[in-house]
């Protein structure tokens, strides 16, 4: 593991969750150790980050790393310098690896090979049920006391009410959440895409927005019955965004993600049927990533979440019903959310960072303001370019980006983890 | 840019019309004594059916023999698929022995659309998911036309194409092709037989439209799909969506019966079609040799049919 370093970034816009101020920033052993208008260069190196903006790092609530089990797909090393190059200082890694994160031992291995690497914090979820398969809680004390603190059956939502009733009403006392992958199996059996006019023109099995709406309707009710929180994954549609609305109107312990494809891809990409547009849940329509742009930028929806699902080509390339669904997402989060979301910086990197440190428990070393004290977990984006994915420069093992050839707008340059600059110049160092 | 023949919307209006010609042309060949021509001597046509069919393969391999193609056919049975190997691997391995054209008929919607991004030989699409079945969409539109003595212009015809719509490849692609030549198409199905939206006039009522069309077009009703809750089991199905007795005599005596084939009799068909003066069933079969040889030879044809 490389050494922290003594770094002073100069000449840098800082943008936190107090607002934004032209402060140089001094870090030490790990943590920001002074800020301020013109500091002077000690022994430590001065970084020029002149038009560039200074944040607290990011956060993604939803990164499959495919370690244990899938590592032509992906490995804890190679999704964490993703990671790192898209900016994020933490990522959750959900449960649906193989075998499954649904007990201590394959959690803890999780754990310590994210810090081994050392590349950002690797923070397990841990599954619901046992296998995901939906009938058996998984120890959540025991897994708690190992650091987990979202759990969820991603891949799959919890079909049986009674089930995530009890699982609510147990997770409540122990002060961890569970997030839900909103779908009602019943309705998108053999699924290819969302359900509507492209699909049925294209005669693929469709994947209806009320699948969603009504997990989603149903958890922030079973949220109201027993008080406990509900973290909502991956929201796609205009109705789910409503509920939710409704259900933070109300005071309710409900927060919610989107991710970047749903607001930058309509349901029409699958026209070409290219599998790379192949996601679950679907993209949608225009009119449900308006909705979805609409509730990140009000608020309703807490905060952006990658999704990042890598799958080899080999996966890929074949027929679209046997083909796995996801797509990418860690190292274009930023440039996507730019290009689609118009906001101020402090919103967007909010969306990127303290909302979602506070969902994932990590807000103690995460998403921080930039201020004495505090963990040097940063991340430095150079606001102005505009920027194409090459996909053989993707730190991912595997290629399944649907950016390829689409500009973004504003690219990650260093990241901080931990006080160790991980990525320098849009490089990772290691 | 390679030339394909994968959907009636990619090859539009003005490739259907030539291509409608050229059947016709194809038709006349195919009643010489002596059926096979040059044109396509040299090119190697592959067939890669990786879901069942009889008709369809053999239609495309002697369209193909007439014309003097090599031909190869790899249906799935056979194919090292089942052993592990991708689609794409297929197709790759297959492509480099030198193939002009592939013929692809897959259970999935869009395979054909990947094939072409895996190979630079023509494809064209012998049927597709629920998605297309541009050949089928082109006999039937040829063999309507044949019949009625009419031009490439459809204007005033009125189309019932009854039964499984949301299913069926065959469905989209003739409503296409006819909707595309001028037709007045009206589907005749219950709800859960229709795609999720559409944008083509539709009832459940096939006896308010069966005294009226000029073509009666029966869809092919899988028996699994009964009694598997999309719709019930039984002869409801066949009471209120095949063609019986009383329906076959209330058919107009210029109207045709049109089947893709193959039919499920005592489900959707309770008469015996060959007993109808309106019935193309067979026409359509004698049809698919020369659409299919009119495709193959637009894709890869150069000069004229003859020597």
């Amino acid at each position: 593991m490389m050494n922290k370093e003594a770094v002073l970034f100069a000449g840098g816009l800082v943008v936190d969750e107090s607002g934004e101020r032209h402060f140089d920033v001094r870090v030490r052993d790990g943590l920001v150790v002074e800020t301020g208008s013109d500091l002077a260069a000690g022994d430590e190196e001065r970084v020029d980050i002149s038009g560039c903006i200074l944040a607290p790092g990011f956060v993604d609530l939803h990164t499959h790393l495919r370690e244990p089990g899938m590592p032509e797909a992906e490995t804890i090393e190679t999704g964490s310098r993703a990671a790192a190059l898209g900016g994020y200082t933490a990522v959750v890694a959900m449960p649906n690896t193989d075998p499954t994160q649904d007990c201590v031992e394959v959690v803890e291995f999780v754990s310590k090979r994210g810090r081994e690497i050392g590349l950002c914090d690797v923070r397990p979820s841990g599954s619901i049920t046992i296998g995901r398969a939906g009938a058996q809680l998984t120890p959540f004390a025991d897994l708690a006391a190992v650091g987990v603190h979202l759990f969820t059956d991603d891949g799959s939502g919890v079909q049986d009410e009674g089930l995530m009733r009890r699982a609510l009403e147990y997770a409540g006392e122990l002060g961890v959440v569970l997030a839900q992958h909103c779908e009602v199996a019943s309705l998108t059996a053999g699924a290819v895409m969302h359900e509507g006019e492209c699909c049925s023109h294209l005669g693929l099995p469709g994947w209806p927005a009320l699948a969603e709406e009504l997990m989603v309707h149903r958890d922030i009710e079973l949220s109201r019955l027993t008080g406990s929180p509900v973290h909502l994954l991956h929201l796609s549609t205009a109705r789910s965004v409503e509920l939710v609305r409704g259900a933070k109107a109300d005071g309710l312990p409900v927060t919610a993600e989107a991710t970047p494809h749903h607001i930058s891809l309509t349901d029409e990409r699958l026209s070409s049927f290219d599998t790379r547009y192949k996601v679950n849940p679907p993209l949608r329509t225009m009119a449900d990533i308006e909705a979805v742009t609409a509730g990140l930028l009000d608020g309703t929806i807490d905060a952006i979440a990658t999704d990042h699902a890598p799958h080899p080509s080999a996966a890929k390339d074949r027929p679209l019903d046997e083909a796995p669904p996801g797509m990418l997402g860690l190292e274009t989060a930023l440039g996507v959310a730019r290009a689609h979301l118009d906001c101020s910086w402090q919103h967007l990197i909010g969306a990127l960072s303290w909302r979602p440190a506070r969902i994932a428990g990590l807000s103690d070393r995460h998403g921080r303001p930039v201020s004495e004290g505090e963990s040097a977990n940063l991340v430095v984006i150079d606001p102005d370019p505009d920027w194409q994915v090459d996909p053989s420069a993707l730190a991912s093992r595997s290629r399944n980006t649907p950016y390829i050839g689409v500009d973004l707008k504003s690219r990650v340059r260093h990241t901080m983890f931990e006080g160790r600059m991980v990525v320098r110049d849009g490089v990772a160092t290691a | 840019m390679t030339l394909h023949f994968r959907s009636i919307e990619e090859v539009g209006t003005e490739r259907i019309r030539r291509l409608l010609d050229l059947t016709e042309h194809m038709a006349a060949v195919g009643r010489r004594p002596n059926p096979k021509v040059p044109a396509l001597r040299g090119k190697t046509v592959c067939n890669l059916f990786f879901e069942d069919s009889t008709r369809t393969r053999m239609s495309f391999d002697l369209a193909a023999k007439r014309l003097s193609a090599d031909t190869m056919t790899l249906a799935v049975s056979s194919s090292s698929v089942n052993k592990g190997e991708s689609l794409r691997d297929t197709v790759e391995t297959l492509d480099a022995m030198g193939v002009d054209a592939f013929v692809v008929r897959h259970r999935t919607s869009g395979v054909p659309w990947q094939v072409a991004s895996w190979t630079p030989a023509a494809v064209v699409n012998a049927g597709d998911g629920w998605h297309a079945h541009p050949t089928q969409a082109l006999l039937d539109a040829y063999t309507i036309r044949h019949r009625r003595g009419l031009t490439n212009d459809f204007g005033g015809l009125k189309v019932a194409i009854v039964g499984d719509i949301r299913h069926s490849r065959v469905a989209r692609s003739t409503t296409e092709i006819l909707q595309l030549l001028g037709a007045e198409v009206i589907h005749v199905a219950p709800r859960t037989l229709l795609p999720p939206t559409s944008d083509v006039v539709t009832t459940t009522h096939l006896d308010d439209v069966v005294g009226e069309v000029d073509v009666l077009y029966m869809l092919r009703m899988q028996r699994e799909r009964m009694g598997a809750g999309i719709v019930p089991d039984g002869g409801e199905y066949s009471r209120r969506f095949a063609l019986d007795e009383r329906r076959a005599a209330a058919l107009r005596s210029d109207a045709l019966l049109m089947h893709p084939g193959p039919m499920n009799r005592g489900v959707e068909m309770m008469v015996d079609p060959t007993e109808l003066q309106q019935s193309t069933i067979l026409d359509q079969v004698t049809n698919g040799i020369a659409a299919r040889m009119a495709v193959l030879f637009d894709l890869l044809g150069s000069g004229g049919i003859e020597e």
